[in-house]
């Protein structure tokens, strides 16, 4: 990667792109971390609209500080409703919740996350969390987004667990596995780039570039391959106002923009 | 792309009875009755949790927690328990640290969320000495609802295509007015369930402040269901404004008054989670050697939840978290 001086951190970076992709008058589920001060931030600058649910049952909260957990009071500090987890998953299975963020361990070329086991199953090398959430609102929600570094070690051929479904093995897979038409991955937002999904391959395409970061980086980075487009755009890089609102009101703490990215 | 890439069925191994009519059964004999159920947590678990029972825990694995209940059960040495894994976080690793489970159904368990994952709990799973079958919060969230509906399974649409799917015990079936694929997701019906609650009157007539979570399926869904509370109210207070009401007293067996009985985790308007505590519980149960004095320490050597929350700081640490809850 070039050297370029930059006024913000990587994970500044990809919490203000994700923040763009979150349009007003939606809705979209979040967890902790990442993904909720990108709703926050989104919140305060072009979607005051967007409705953020949490998946324990705090819907439409005014946030306080960030939470530590997804059932923690925070999240429905003010809200509209202190509801129930059961309320949230039947919205998503509704049609009604528009995005989620999901993370993991290991995301393959079609979207599909792993974020339960590493090795075999019945006696893992190593036992993750399982999906909580995340399958559900992978297979329900409209528009799946994944905030994640991005390095050869998640960035992986094959998953060695499918927690949550991306296209599963490509176009048509979702459908004939049941899921509901119309849904699947959306945007995979690195520390490097900015991806899509090829609409007849629903392979893992490449949008943009950040500042200073070349196709090499990229391709050294990920363990399958990508598909590029003609011309690579560049991401935009955060506004002095997004800054400004990410670090004095939604992370003033710094417990998500301090940490590293990678 | 051929329908039979993906499996109708799991490969798991379903832990509990989805059958309606012989839940029915158990329900036709099950007290209605409005009798003072207040008792200690110490007597609740001797009469109300088996060897070998399949326990679900209300709340959100640090929130609003039922954790005199779970020291309770480490304290008498239950053990073969099953679990339902409905975001068990800090629920999980009391439990997986006492050694006191053998089977579990995953939708989240072993982390805590963003503090980091528990070495006692992962141990259990990478030395496979537990039983998994693997589900999601939303699957577990619907089979106690079917279990709630009386009926043996509740359709979805999560699941499919997945390895968690391939990993559980559901099964697939076709809609019969749409054709649609479905996963069918068998009542989840639990022996026993512990559920920490604002307040209840001495029945079992409880308010839940804020979200309640899965509580409002999981005490109808539980066989035998067990009430800590924050206070016990008259029953003029429950009948003053019946809205609130989120249990009812014919779900409930024992109510057992548990002051900060959600400690170290988070009471919604009352008091924040002890952060400090839970880093302590991440940092000694990795290891035996640091692990049995810990536990020594907290549980088997308090002879209740109010000893153990002295030796946490009592009072004075209450109030610390109780302005931490309030923002102050």
């Amino acid at each position: 990667m070039s050297e370029h001086v930059k006024k913000y951190n990587a994970m500044e970076l990809m919490i203000c792109l994700a923040a763009r992709f979150l349009e007003d008058g939606k809705t979209v589920v979040v967890g902790t971390g990442a993904p909720c001060a990108a709703a926050m931030l989104a919140q305060k600058t072009h979607a005051p609209n967007l409705t953020v649910f949490f998946e324990a049952g705090g819907i439409a909260p005014l946030l306080p500080t960030m939470p530590i957990s997804v059932g923690d009071s925070r999240t429905f500090h003010k809200a509209i409703m202190a509801s129930s987890m059961i309320d949230v998953m039947d919205a998503c299975q509704r049609g009604v919740v528009d995005y989620c963020f999901l993370g993991g361990a290991q995301i393959d070329m079609y979207g599909n996350i792993n974020s339960t086991v590493i090795g075999d199953f019945m006696k893992p090398r190593v036992r993750l969390p399982g999906s909580g959430g995340a399958n559900d609102l992978a297979s329900l929600t409209w528009r799946t987004m994944v905030i994640t570094p991005h390095d050869k070690r998640r960035f992986v051929p094959k998953v060695d667990f499918i927690t949550s479904p991306g296209y599963l093995t490509g176009k048509g897979a979702r459908e004939v596995a049941g899921l509901p038409p119309g849904t699947g991955p959306y945007k995979i937002i690195t520390n490097l780039c900015v991806m899509g999904f090829d609409e007849e391959t629903c392979r893992m395409r490449v949008e943009s570039l950040h500042t200073g970061v070349t196709k090499e980086d990229v391709v050294a980075a990920t363990g399958f391959e990508l598909i590029w487009p003609e011309h690579v755009l560049t991401s935009g890089e955060p506004t002095e106002e997004e800054l400004e609102i990410l670090r004095n009101e939604v992370d003033p703490m710094k417990y998500i923009i301090g940490r590293e990215a990678v | 792309m051929e329908d039979s890439l993906f499996p109708r069925s799991g490969d798991g191994r379903l832990f509990m009875d989805p059958h309606p009519d012989r839940a029915r059964e158990f329900f036709r004999s099950k007290s209605r009755a409005m009798v003072d159920k207040t008792m200690t947590v110490s007597e609740a678990v001797r009469r109300f949790v088996k060897d070998g029972d399949y326990l679900a825990v209300g709340g959100f694995g640090t929130n609003r927690i039922p954790t005199a209940l779970l020291h309770e059960v480490l304290r008498q040495g239950r053990k073969s328990l099953g679990l339902s894994g409905h975001t068990a976080t800090h629920d999980f690793q009391i439990l997986a640290a006492g050694g006191v489970i053998d089977r579990v159904d995953v939708a989240y368990v072993i982390g805590l969320e963003a503090r980091g994952l528990s070495k006692a709990a992962r141990k259990l799973f990478e030395e496979a000495q537990i039983e998994v079958c693997e589900w999601t919060n939303g699957a577990l969230a619907w089979r106690y609802k079917a279990a709630v509906m009386g009926t043996p399974y509740i359709p979805a649409r999560v699941m499919l295509g997945s390895d968690t799917f391939v990993k559980s015990a559901a099964k697939i079936v076709t809609c019969p007015y749409t054709g649609l694929k479905l996963v069918a997701l068998p009542a989840l019906y639990p022996d026993v369930a512990f559920i920490h609650v604002h307040r209840s009157d001495i029945y079992g007539n409880a308010q839940i402040d804020g979200i309640s979570v899965a509580d409002f399926d999981v005490a109808r869904a539980a066989k035998r269901v067990i009430l800590t509370t924050e206070e016990i109210v008259p029953t003029d207070f429950i009948r003053k404004d019946p809205t609130r009401t989120v249990i009812t007293h014919y779900c409930v067996d024992a109510v057992c008054h548990v002051p900060y009985g959600s400690y170290p985790g988070n009471m919604p308007y009352a008091y924040f989670s002890d952060e400090e505590h839970l880093k302590e519980w991440l940092a000694n149960d990795g290891k035996p050697e640091t692990l049995r004095p810990f536990l020594e320490k907290y549980i088997y050597g308090t002879k209740d939840f109010a000893e153990y929350l002295e030796l946490c700081g009592g009072e004075a640490k209450m109030e610390a978290l109780r302005r931490k809850e309030f923002l102050e």
